[in-house]
């Protein structure tokens, strides 16, 4: 039901997707079903509130989750590998997810090694994951980095291979990071909040940079982020997961002009700026549920507005309505955030 | 108007930082002369960029620290040439509210006793603390039960929640708010929002409103001080300085928010320049695509709207700016 170019195989292709924890009391799962694909040169934004699992979700696309965690899935394909039926540790798996995908964090300063300067950070990344000539050669490595610094847009690149993590501001941090997940040439760029610890005239300029980067390379992007705003300047389709699962998904305009799931609808609500000012703002009630007690029914209904007998007894599907996927029994129509903000108290 | 809660005036605050033996230490100026009015029961936002002082300002505020020039009169009183004892009456007048409610409440008191606490510094006596403990979480919209638990046992924006009403025990003029809702979801955002208004409506308590989140500073705000290397650059209220933006630098700051509305360029290059080694003339030159050599001449002054308009501007070319389409 995601629209992908007919005739091209997605590059990250994910159905199915489920993590739990082991816990005192029985386990207790992150993501229970999270479905999304990404196509070359495209760009997914994966939207969501703490707990809702997309961090786990990408953990798990990288083989970052370590047993005790179980993670199951339907499919899990990376450019035509099927990687489910793989161990996390597994060395083809290893290999596969060192060459084609890379991921970049949310604090670049945690993310670096505050030990290492960065030429040295960079030359460690193209001496395991670089062609051929750049694992063999040092010199073509000193190269192929101070290529990457110059790609990222860091003024003075030859002095900044010799500058320690903490010599760096936090955008430029950032921009180091960008340049470790490109030395290997990656097909895939998972970013993870990539911009929520920066300022906001640098974390426009870091967007800015992600998008010339693709334009470039060509390169899967899949954009994780709690802010719809940063996903609506990246991503031409959208994911929002609520509570460990996919609830909608379709192209970014249509789900931020008129969200079909009521959670959507309310996130967009919430929005300062989806009230006139001084107005009240229009907030969700209730909080995201307890992992270890997930509601039978419709993992929203507790709290939403249009909930109705049927909604607390079966869990909905995830369903293609008039191009955008929605696990609800009761999709809005039409622009739908004033219809929730009036009937939320 | 109503009458004048706080008036600071060219506030400095200056930081030694520390240089290899035998050199003295550097100063780092952290606030270059800032000031401002707020009135009772009124919202006054700071908004800025990592670095531009923001929490500077709410420190020389909240009395934690003495500015090293300038003066600060909170309720008619100067507190930097204040005895002990006034400061400790006036502090009570000013109450906080961090970002982090996981690091402000202590994870070994329930909430009954974070809450009780301002009161037995007070001297109120048992039956008093419990009549104000159980007002004060109705007021803020928890249930009774939860005075029981430990801040682990809460969520995000219950914890804010606790935060606040801490902060208003004590029936303060001003609370100023650093960052309160930046590490909450959106949903939960608009919930604590909303309650900071209602409680602003009910009690009369003016905010101090720290904040890098244009959107909400531009919901919450009556007024709006834009800073930027330790100086205020613009000021005014929030129909001023949001629709009719008069230095370029808060006109970049609106320009770099993201919206639904999809990308936008950059609107700005590079990043703050070093406060230890800040260029002449105006900070915010290098970075600025109206600069002119007359920039590094002299730290511009932060004067009049030059369109006549409550506010003030302080960039040597506002009027051309205000000329120009945003």
């Amino acid at each position: 039901m995601d629209a992908v170019p007919a005739g091209h195989a997605p590059l990250l292709d994910v159905a199915g997707l489920a993590v739990s924890f082991p816990g005192a009391h029985g386990d207790v799962a992150a993501v229970t079903d999270a479905a999304f694909s990404v196509a070359a040169g495209e760009t997914l934004g994966i939207v969501g509130e703490s707990g809702s699992g997309k961090t786990v979700s990408a953990l798990a696309i990288m083989g970052l989750v370590d047993a005790p965690a179980r993670v199951t899935a339907r499919t899990l394909a990376i450019a035509g590998h099927d990687v489910a039926a793989l161990r996390p540790g597994d060395r083809a798996r290893r290999a596969l997810l060192a060459r084609r995908v890379a991921m970049i964090f949310q604090d670049p300063l945690a993310s670096l090694d505050p030990c290492y300067s960065v030429g040295a950070q960079l030359d460690e990344v193209l001496k395991e994951a670089g062609t051929a000539d750049e694992r063999a050669s040092r010199a073509r490595r000193r190269a192929r980095a101070l290529e990457l610094l110059r790609d990222v847009e860091i003024p003075d690149p030859a002095a900044r291979l010799a500058a320690y993590p903490h010599q760096l501001s936090g955008g430029m941090a950032q921009r180091v990071m960008i340049a470790l997940a490109l030395a290997a040439r990656p097909a895939l760029l998972i970013a993870d909040e990539p911009t929520t610890a920066l300022d906001v005239t640098v974390q426009a300029q870091v967007l800015a940079l992600l998008r010339k980067l693709q334009a470039e390379t060509g390169m899967a992007l899949l954009m994780i982020s709690h802010d719809l705003a940063v996903v609506a300047a990246m991503a031409a389709r959208v994911v929002v997961m609520y509570a460990g699962e996919v609830v909608e998904s379709g192209a970014v305009p249509a789900i931020f002009a008129t969200p079909r799931h009521p959670y959507t609808a309310a996130l967009v609500a919430a929005l300062p700026e989806s009230v006139p000012l001084g107005a009240p703002l229009a907030a969700l009630p209730g909080r995201v549920p307890d992992p270890r007690h997930r509601p039978a029914g419709c993992v929203f209904a507790p709290r939403c507005a249009r909930r109705a007998e049927r909604c607390t007894e079966t869990r909905p599907a995830l369903a293609d309505a008039g191009g955008t996927a929605v696990r609800c029994f009761f999709p809005l129509h039409g622009p739908a955030s004033p219809a929730v903000a009036g009937a939320m108290p | 108007m109503s009458e004048a809660l706080v008036v600071a005036q060219d506030l400095v605050r200056r930081y030694p930082v520390p240089r290899r033996w035998p050199r003295p230490p550097q100063w780092l100026q952290a606030l270059g002369g800032v000031s401002f009015t707020l009135a009772a029961g009124r919202t006054l936002a700071v908004v800025g960029e990592s670095g531009c002082g923001k929490s500077t300002l709410a420190r020389q505020v909240t009395m934690v620290e003495t500015p090293d020039e300038g003066t600060l009169a909170i309720e008619g009183i100067d507190v930097v040439h204040a005895d002990a004892a006034t400061r400790r009456r006036l502090r009570s007048r000013v109450q906080m509210v961090f970002q982090n409610p996981h690091a402000s409440l202590n994870p070994r008191k329930t909430v009954e006793s974070l809450l009780a606490e301002p009161l037995v510094i007070r001297g109120d006596t048992a039956a008093e603390r419990r009549r104000h403990v159980l007002a004060s979480v109705e007021r803020v919209g928890l249930p009774a039960a939860y005075l029981r638990r430990y801040p682990h046992m809460l969520s995000g924006g219950q914890r804010q929640r606790v935060a606040i009403a801490r902060a208003l025990m004590l029936e303060p003029a001003l609370v100023v708010a650093d960052e309160p809702v930046s590490a909450l979801d959106l949903s939960v955002q608009a919930q604590v929002l909303n309650l900071l208004a209602d409680l602003q409506r009910e009690l009369g308590v003016a905010y101090l409103f720290i904040s890098h989140n244009l959107a909400v500073v531009r919901h919450v705000a009556h007024d709006v001080l834009v800073m930027y290397l330790g100086r205020v650059v613009e000021s005014g209220p929030r129909e001023r300085v949001f629709v009719a933006p008069a230095h370029p630098y808060t006109r970049a700051l609106l320009a770099s928010a993201p919206t639904l509305a999809g990308a936008t360029p950059p609107a700005l290059h590079g990043e703050l320049p070093s406060p230890l080694a800040p260029p002449s003339g105006c900070a915010f030159r290098e970075r600025c695509p109206y600069s002119i050599a007359a920039c590094a001449a002299d730290v511009p002054p932060l004067l009049p709207r030059p369109d006549g308009g409550p506010g003030a501007v302080a960039c040597i070319r506002a009027s051309e700016i205000l000329g120009a389409a945003i």
